[in-house]
This record gives structure tokens, C-alpha cells and sequence, in this order.
């Protein structure tokens, strides 16, 4: 896929992976827009990605809102053009600490579903028609070792990322030979603030930094046509990506 | 013939009536049959504008209620806007209260930090003005997404949100009203076109206002209006052509957008343009073969654009064959396809 000039949509791109995928894309030459709920950290990024020479706009939005998806993704069009790539990056454990998933109020589980899986859902369903018109397109979903793996008390997230991760399948199986390409990778444990909010004694030490793998899904989107339709990425197995 | 009053929740069940113009007859179809009407081949041209939040509530300087309606966006901050008075959606478009007059300099309250001063007020009627919202780039769009909503239709029993007002390819927003005519096609439909060697094309064309509640301003519609051409588009009608494939356009914007690119280039060229192209029935046309679009009734301006590609006995027809077995009609109403 090439990035050069590529329009790309990122969720949660205010801080994190998603701030240093952003910032990773529009130094390549991409047109990156930005979607997140904290203005101030939101705008920090796009100020220092448009202060490089980048190319960066914020849309201020709730993914897990149904209301904002088509203001997401007209504002986005209208600021930006089509999208080409779509990265589902934004995501929410619940609360913290952790809980099992039997303590898990009803509620909290339906706004991990409404953010990390309905949310993405909608605008991939927004989204993604435009790019099967157009027979070109890249659909990349932040996934977690979470969705294969049954770690206690992750239930929520869990869950949802699983799911997450069919649906790209899904849409994959229906959507084959309209040229648009759907992928979920599992970047690996990083030292972000979810991360820290998740497991508060992690030793940072040992976690990879968000920069660094964003450099890893940069080569990922740059060669996405060599993965099958529907992949499940894990980015510490792709030997070629280390 | 009935106006449908809500959104239809399956598209799918869009009635397609199909006027064949050579052999003078009309058949009763739906719209999921137009993969085996349309023949390998064939083109089709859909017009993949997402419609706007383009009506606003907002207060003149003198206090007084005011709606916009956003006609086209002339660049950075400036759009052209059709001003109404007092009144609801509820009320028909020219039943509605007329605005004050307004000089250039007055400025609209839509929000607290969101506001549209008029730049000037054209000479045929003071409700078509240009406007320059308070903010810029990401934050006009912000603004217009946040305050704005649909263009509301009274005949419609519910309000409308900006999920109901776009087709499944809709992309860059240009649209003021929806077009409609793309409304039933969903991606099953679309996918099995392609199965069938039939293509799918786009080009963007900022379909307007269906209705000002003025006279002078709506016997004038549609109001010029832009469009952009991709090459790919190009290259599908030329290939069309080559194999004998028919060009049909999904919807009045699509037979503007092409014929008035042609009218004005003398051929068929990419990019963008603007058309104040008039179709009617002595037009000629160069490019498109067929349409598929709503049902237009007689008196509508619609309908003069059919009389290019139909006789008017035969549409006539049609039209009362088609009120006569509840075929309906306006945004979310049945479609007809003329070849």
C-alpha cells in the first residue's frame, strides 16, 4: 500500500500508538486525520505533526457514539478527501483495576463493546463502501493477544477485541476481490498509558515503546497486499518487520 | 401518487418501475432486479456526494428565528444560503414565513462561538445570500456538524438524522439534499452488478436545494451546481462505449454532471467543473443512455429532464400506471428506470 499522499483516518490518534502512528504516516507523506475525545492532547499532536511539515487534521469525537460517526467521517472527507486507510486504533479497557468478568457491571461491558467493536463497525460501514467503489482500500484494526488469549479479569476488552478480529474476517470473506483489504494486528505490549492504567506493576523497562511499533505497522501497511485478506497480525512474529 | 412518509428501513424493497423508451412499455420490478436488467456491459454511474447537516437554527440581530439552508459551498468559510422565517420543518417550504431583510454585515447567531455573517444578498430575492461562518477549516466543519442537521421534508412524519440521508458509498460531503435516487442500492445489489460484468462508476456532484419557498428562486432550480469527474469515470464510459454497453446514470445530478461536462468541453473530460446545464426534452443527449431516479411527477421540473430520455405520452403513462398501483413517491419513495 502506498503511503505517499495515502488520506488515512486513525482513532484514538491523540496519544499513544495511535499519536506515534500518526506522526510515523505523515512524515512518510500521508494526509492524516485524527480522531479523538481530548481536544488539548488531540490538537498537541496535530500541532506538532503540522509544525514537521505534515499534513494533519483533528475531528474531536466519540468512536462509541453513534451520532458522531458520520460527522467523523464527513468532516473527515471534507477536510482530507476519501479515505484510504481506515485505523481502528482507539480503544477502552473499562474501568480500572481490572475486574472479572463476573463482577463486570452490564454497563461497562456495553461501552467496551460500543467503543472497541460497534464504534468500528460504524465506520467501517461509512467508510469502507467508498473504498469498494473506488476498488482500493486498507481497513487496519489495533488488536490485542487478549482476543485469543482467556486472561483473567481482561473480560470486557477481551471479548470485545475477539470479536473485533472476526468481524475484520467477516467483511474480508464478503468483500473479497473489491480490492479493499481488511488486517488485525496485535503490536505487543507497550509502554502506554492504557497499558499502565492496566497493569500498574508492569516493569516499563521491558515494554516496547509506542514509536517503535509504529515503525513495525508502517512496513505492515507499506507491504498489506502480501498478507491474505482477513489476516490476524502479530507483529513480534512477522520475522521480516524485526 | 402518495409521497413516502418515512424512511424506508429496507432499501432493498424499493419498488423500480422499467420504462423501456424503445419499445414503449413499462414493466413492475424492484430494485434488487436491476442486475438482470442492466446487460454485461453496461455502466453504471452513481453520484457518491454525502449530504450535509446543511439547515441551521439561528438568531438574526434582532432576535428573530431564522433557518439556513446551505445551497453550495463557494470556498473557505463562504457558502450560499436560502434564508426562511418563523416555522418549523412541519410547514411546507413556501408556506414558510418569509425572513427580515437583512443588509450585508448582519450576523446570525447559530451557537455560542459559532456564527455566519451575511457578505451579500443577491438581487433577485433577499433569501439567497452569501454567508461566512465565524470559523475555518476544521473548525467550520466542526461547527457545521455539530449545529447543523438534515434538510427536512414536512411530508416526512419523523425527523430526519444524518444516518438516514445517505447512500452506502456516500463520501465527501457536497450534497445539500440527498441524492436520492442512489438511496435504494445497497451492496448486495451493487456486488452483483459486478458479479454480471456490469460496472460501477462514481463521480461527485453537489446535488442543491430541491425548494427555496420562493418563486423567483425555485423557478430558476437547479441553481448551478459543481461536480467532479474522475479519469477512472472516463476511461469506464469509453470502455462502455467500445463494448457496446449502455451509460446509465444513477439520478438527475449524474445526467448533469455528464452531460454538462460534455456541453461544456465538447467532449467528455476528468476533473471538476460546474453546470447550469438545463435537460429537457429538445436537449440532446451525448453521453448517458439510460436513468435510473425517483418517481417525478408531471408538474415537477424533474420531469421536463425526462422528456430526454422518454416520450412524454409513454412517462405519462407510466407515472399514472404507477400512482394507480402505489408506487411512491419524493426522497425515500419508489425509482423508476428509463432505457
Amino acid at each position: 500500500m502506498n503511503i505517499h499522499n495515502a488520506t488515512v483516518l486513525i482513532t484514538g490518534g491523540s496519544r499513544g500508538l495511535g499519536r506515534e502512528l500518526a506522526k510515523a504516516l505523515a512524515a512518510e507523506g500521508a494526509s492524516v486525520v485524527l480522531v479523538a475525545r481530548d481536544q488539548e492532547a488531540l490538537n498537541r499532536t496535530v500541532d506538532e505533526i503540522c509544525s514537521n511539515g505534515g499534513n494533519a487534521q483533528p475531528i474531536v469525537a466519540d468512536i462509541g457514539d453513534k451520532n458522531a460517526i458520520h460527522s467523523i467521517a464527513g468532516q473527515a472527507a471534507a477536510l482530507a478527501g476519501p479515505i484510504d486507510i481506515l485505523i481502528q486504533n482507539a480503544s477502552t479497557l473499562g474501568p480500572v483495576p481490572l475486574r472479572l468478568f463476573l463482577d463486570t457491571e452490564c454497563e461497562d461491558f456495553e461501552r467496551a463493546l460500543e467503543v472497541n467493536l460497534i464504534g468500528p463497525f460504524r465506520l467501517a460501514k461509512v467508510l469502507v463502501g467508498p473504498m469498494v467503489l473506488r476498488g482500493a482500500g486498507l481497513v487496519l484494526s489495533i488488536t490485542s493477544d487478549a482476543s485469543v488469549q482467556a486472561y483473567p479479569e481482561w473480560g470486557a476488552y477481551s471479548v470485545s477485541k475477539a470479536a473485533l478480529d472476526h468481524m475484520n474476517r467477516l467483511f474480508a470473506t464478503e468483500l473479497q476481490d473489491t480490492g479493499v483489504q481488511f488486517l488485525s494486528l496485535d503490536p505487543g505490549d507497550m509502554d502506554t498509558a492504557m497499558h499502565a492504567a492496566a497493569l500498574p506493576d508492569a516493569d516499563r523497562s521491558k515494554l516496547q515503546k509506542p514509536e517503535d511499533a509504529a515503525r513495525r505497522i508502517l512496513e505492515i501497511i507499506r507491504r498489506a497486499e502480501a498478507f491474505p485478506n482477513g489476516a490476524r497480525l502479530v507483529a513480534s512474529e512477522l520475522e521480516v518487520l524485526q | 401518487m402518495i409521497a413516502a412518509a418515512r424512511v424506508r428501513p429496507v432499501r432493498e424493497q424499493t419498488r423500480m418501475l422499467i420504462i423501456d423508451a424503445k419499445t414503449d412499455q413499462f414493466t413492475d420490478s424492484t430494485i434488487v432486479d436491476l442486475p438482470q436488467v442492466l446487460r454485461p456491459c453496461d455502466l453504471l454511474i452513481v453520484n457518491d456526494a454525502a449530504t450535509l447537516p446543511a439547515s441551521f437554527r439561528a438568531k438574526s440581530p434582532s432576535g428573530a428565528s431564522v433557518e439556513i439552508r446551505l445551497v453550495s459551498h463557494i470556498g473557505e468559510s463562504d457558502w450560499k444560503a436560502v434564508l426562511m422565517g418563523e416555522g418549523t420543518w412541519r410547514i411546507p417550504t413556501e408556506l414558510r414565513g418569509l425572513p427580515e431583510f437583512l443588509k450585508v454585515g448582519s450576523r446570525f447567531e447559530i451557537a455560542q462561538e459559532f456564527s455566519a455573517e451575511v457578505i451579500e444578498v443577491a438581487a433577485e430575492s433577499n433569501r439567497l445570500v452569501s454567508l461566512r461562518f465565524s470559523k475555518r477549516g476544521s473548525a467550520m466543519w466542526s461547527g457545521i456538524y455539530a449545529y447543523g442537521r438534515p434538510i427536512q421534508y414536512s411530508y416526512l412524519s419523523d425527523e430526519l438524522r444524518l444516518w438516514s440521508v445517505q447512500t452506502v458509498y456516500a463520501s465527501r460531503p457536497w450534497a445539500v439534499e440527498m441524492p436520492s435516487a442512489g438511496y435504494p442500492l445497497i451492496w448486495k445489489t451493487l456486488l452483483e452488478l459486478k458479479r454480471r460484468g456490469i460496472r460501477v462508476a462514481k463521480l461527485t456532484h453537489a446535488a442543491g436545494l430541491s425548494s427555496t419557498g420562493d418563486d423567483t428562486l425555485d423557478s430558476r432550480l437547479p441553481f448551478p451546481e459543481q461536480f467532479e469527474i474522475p479519469s477512472e469515470t472516463i476511461e469506464a464510459v469509453a470502455l462502455a462505449r467500445r463494448s457496446g454497453g449502455r451509460v446509465i446514470a444513477v439520478g438527475t445530478t449524474v445526467v448533469r454532471a455528464l452531460e454538462g461536462s460534455h456541453a461544456r468541453n465538447g467532449n467528455l473530460e476528468a476533473g471538476k467543473g460546474c453546470t447550469d446545464l438545463v435537460i429537457d426534452g429538445r436537449s440532446q443527449r451525448q453521453v448517458v443512455d439510460g436513468l435510473l431516479t425517483g418517481m417525478h411527477d408531471p408538474a415537477q421540473s424533474h420531469f421536463r429532464l425526462l422528456r430526454a430520455f422518454a416520450d412524454e405520452n409513454l412517462l405519462r403513462r407510466a407515472w399514472r400506471h404507477a400512482a394507480a398501483s402505489g408506487y411512491l413517491c419524493h426522497e425515500f419513495g419508489d425509482v423508476c428506470l428509463i432505457v
